[in-house]
């Protein structure tokens, strides 16, 4: 599904992302650990396109199509999803015109025909039951005094609205409460099949107890320096990142 | 990322705009210059009474003495009063039936989306169409009539009904009030004029399309509204003028009186020409607007979408005369290129238990300049006054600025006053959002500027409220990049 080679990016002239290789396959859920400041975030910006960081070389190929110069909306239509670890707040813009504005952007993009107001509710509302979402959801503004919990359902449901080849998870765990967790896994489960791909980016084991990974990578420093299945992430866990650096 | 917003923007400012083009008719013109041979001259043209030609000769030899008003926060070229020609109307002058208005006037409301003829008209909506300094036509007179409403020209309304103009003319801004108020009295040509009898409620709205065609020529047009007790009456203004090279000014005065238990509801969108990028041509507007709540438990209520124009003078303010008054004051002002704008409103508490509120939303793009002034004044006796101000600016771009100035003046210590101010930029981050939705550029900022006008857009009638926001969109595409 994506294919990240030697990818380096930087801010203001600091290296960041110090040679990313990393491949997830169609069906695959990867995850990624590591430390605060490692560039976990920086790379998910990075794979969206995020223009406030330099790439300085490498390459990020989805399905068949290099994106590595592709502007943000583009790279979005061609079907990646960034869940946001802090979702920006738009004051006076419902989630119900913003949501159903971005759908109708991908289904222009993929040549259907736009959703009005009255099926693209019909399908809202399907998704907010699920998520343990009240209706009313929809009329208010963007992210606009969520709760935590609410911001992170907020990503989930425009995730699975959206329906995207490829989820990028950043950090979508953390600051909730169990059940709030279990929903968002969920979620998660339900948007994921063979044909698409997740990555999650997380600290903790808790989200992946209910979210099965095909493959764990350990980054340090802005560099992938282990990858194996999940008894990595139970090794961190234990003994963090320390035996790592040696 | 910085370049490429500058690309985008400067392709922004080469945006044409859209009701730039001129009508060829031939116009009835005055030679240009001011003093009171012209004055008399357009009276006795109008058929005017004394008392309202003596009205005007006071205000010019007021005029005469008064300066013109340095202290808003806008720079223009000196404008020459004497290079101004007071008077131009189309030659075909208006008649009772629309067969006998020019036809070239008739295509020019249609480009501009307005029709005159009701079969073809919005339903629920009543149009006097200003042209230059006539009043062209107004449609749905019988059927308002019917109610007992007067919804005609001026200068028809001096005619059939003086004691009314009479009673009302200059009770809410004196003909001495500020140079444009006393310049727009001396000289004034036509406008609209509205009674709304007692306990009656104006069943369309009724809506006033201001042109400006002829070059060289100031437009001053005076519209006033009269609520009766325990009426209603909602109210729509438009304005647009062809692209010309040199500066026209458009100093108009609007009065409104709100009797007991009455409501009128004011609603603009000002789309004059702004000037081309260089800030070469343009309106200058100086309007005063002013309303009394001159009974117990009325209201007046001012929505305003400033869009065009080089530069905006203009502060629709509520005067709080009776007990249980409310006034208030909901605004977006856009500037973008070189235009100036300096807007806001005047709150003034007389009565007891008057309230008022004021939501201001400034943008600015390009060089644009945009002011907030607004004044708060709780007179002595006005027992437990409230307020509430809110005025947030956005900027778009780094040229652009946003000035607040607020003056709060209290004199009763039972007052209740709250007052919010926020400037804000369109954040990279909230573009990233959008834009990592699908969402492009051009939209995301129309939407987060629209989310930004939310509070506003909702006091406009709906018709105006859809306008205002495709104008937003118009006005600011490819602002950011
Ligand atoms: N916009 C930015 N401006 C300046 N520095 C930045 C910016 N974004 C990231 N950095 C820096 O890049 C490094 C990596 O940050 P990043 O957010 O990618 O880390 P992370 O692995 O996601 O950390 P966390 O686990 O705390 O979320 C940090 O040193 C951070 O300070
Ligand atoms: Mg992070």
């Amino acid at each position: 599904m994506i294919k990240i080679e030697n990818l380096k990016a930087s801010i203001d002239d600091k290296d960041i992302l110090k040679g990313i290789n990393l491949e997830i396959p169609a069906g695959e859920v990867h995850v990624i650990m590591g430390r605060n400041g490692s560039g976990k975030s920086t790379l998910a910006n990075v794979i969206a396109g995020n223009e406030t960081y330099e790439v300085d070389g490498g390459n990020i190929t989805m399905e068949t199509t290099d994106i590595t110069e592709m502007s943000i909306e583009n790279r979005a239509l061609e079907g990646i999803f960034l869940c946001f670890q802090y979702p920006v707040a738009i004051p006076g813009v419902s989630m119900a015109y913003f949501l159903r504005s971005a759908l109708n952007a991908h289904r222009k993009y993929q040549g259907k025909e736009e959703m009005d107001a009255l099926e693209f509710l019909n399908k809202a509302k399907a998704i907010l039951s699920e998520l343990g979402l009240d209706d009313s959801f929809l009329k208010r503004s963007i992210n606009d005094g969520f709760s935590g919990g609410e911001k992170k359902k907020s990503e989930i449901l425009q995730l699975l609205t959206i329906n995207p080849k490829l989820a990028v998870l950043d950090e979508t765990d953390s600051g909730l409460d169990v059940d709030a967790l279990r929903t968002v896994a969920k979620g998660v489960n339900k948007f994921k099949n063979e044909n698409n791909s997740v990555l999650i980016i997380t600290h903790y084991q808790r989200l992946l107890d209910y979210i099965k990974p095909d493959v764990v990578h350990l980054m340090i420093d802005g560099k992938i320096v282990k990858t194996g299945d999940m008894s990595l992430v139970e090794k961190v866990e234990k003994d963090g990142y320390s035996w790592l650096e040696k | 990322m910085v370049d490429k917003n500058q690309q985008v923007i400067d392709k922004t400012l080469e945006q044409e705009y859209k009701y730039g083009f001129s009508t060829n008719i031939e116009e009835t013109k005055f030679e240009p210059g001011l003093n009171e041979d012209v004055i008399k001259k357009l009276s006795k043209i109008k058929k005017e009474p004394q008392w309202l030609l003596d009205w005007r000769l006071k205000a010019f030899r007021n005029w005469e003495k008064m300066s013109e008003p340095t202290w808003a926060n806008i720079k223009y070229e000196p404008i020459d009063y004497q290079a101004l020609s007071y008077y131009a109307a189309p030659k075909q002058l208006k008649n009772d039936s629309l067969d006998d208005v020019d036809p070239e006037i008739i295509e020019t409301y249609n480009k501009l989306g307005i029709s005159l003829n009701e079969q073809k008209r919005l339903q629920g909506v009543a149009v006097d169409a200003v042209f230059d300094s006539v009043s062209i036509a107004t449609t749905f007179k019988k059927e308002l009539s019917k109610h007992g409403i007067i919804f005609c020209s001026f200068s028809e309304a001096v005619q059939d009904h003086p004691e009314l103009v009479k009673k009302y003319l200059g009770s809410v801004i004196p003909a001495t009030d500020n140079y444009f108020a006393a310049l727009n009295s001396a000289v004034f040509s036509d406008g609209s004029f509205v009674y709304i009898p007692k306990g009656v409620k104006c069943p369309m709205e009724l809506s006033t399309y201001f042109r400006i065609n002829a070059t060289n020529t100031g437009q001053f047009e005076r519209t006033l509204i009269v609520a009766d007790e325990g009426s209603y009456v909602s109210y729509l203004e438009g304005c647009t003028a062809p692209m010309r090279d040199e500066n026209q000014l458009h100093a108009a005065c609007v009065e409104l009186v709100a009797h007991k238990d009455s409501t009128i509801k004011y609603s603009t969108i000002q789309n004059w020409y702004a000037g081309d990028k260089e800030g070469k041509g343009g309106i200058y507007n100086f309007v005063t607007k002013r309303g009394t709540c001159l009974g117990d438990n009325s209201k007046i209520s001012w929505t305003q979408v400033e869009t065009g124009s080089a530069v905006t003078w203009k502060y629709p303010s509520v005067i709080m005369q009776g007990d249980n008054s409310v006034g208030e004051f909901y605004s977006v002002a856009v500037t973008k290129n070189k235009q100036q704008a300096d807007t806001g409103t005047k709150m003034i508490h007389i009565g007891k238990n008057t309230k008022s509120t004021i939501i201001t939303k400034g943008i600015s793009a390009g060089e644009g300049q945009n002011t907030y002034r607004g004044g708060v004044k709780i007179l002595k006796n006005a027992e437990n006054a409230q307020n509430f101000s809110q005025c947030d600016s956005i900027l778009i771009g780094d040229k652009c600025g946003a000035h607040t100035f607020p003056y709060i003046d209290v004199n009763n210590p039972t007052a209740k006053m709250e007052h919010e101010a926020t400037t804000s930029s369109i954040g990279e981050d909230q573009l990233f959002y959008c834009n990592q939705r699908g969402i492009k550029l051009d939209d995301a900022v129309s939407m987060i500027v629209n989310g930004f006008c939310k509070e506003v857009f909702e006091e406009l009638p709906m018709e105006f409220a859809v306008e205002a926001k495709q104008l937003i969109e118009v006005t600011l595409e490819n602002s950011v990049g």
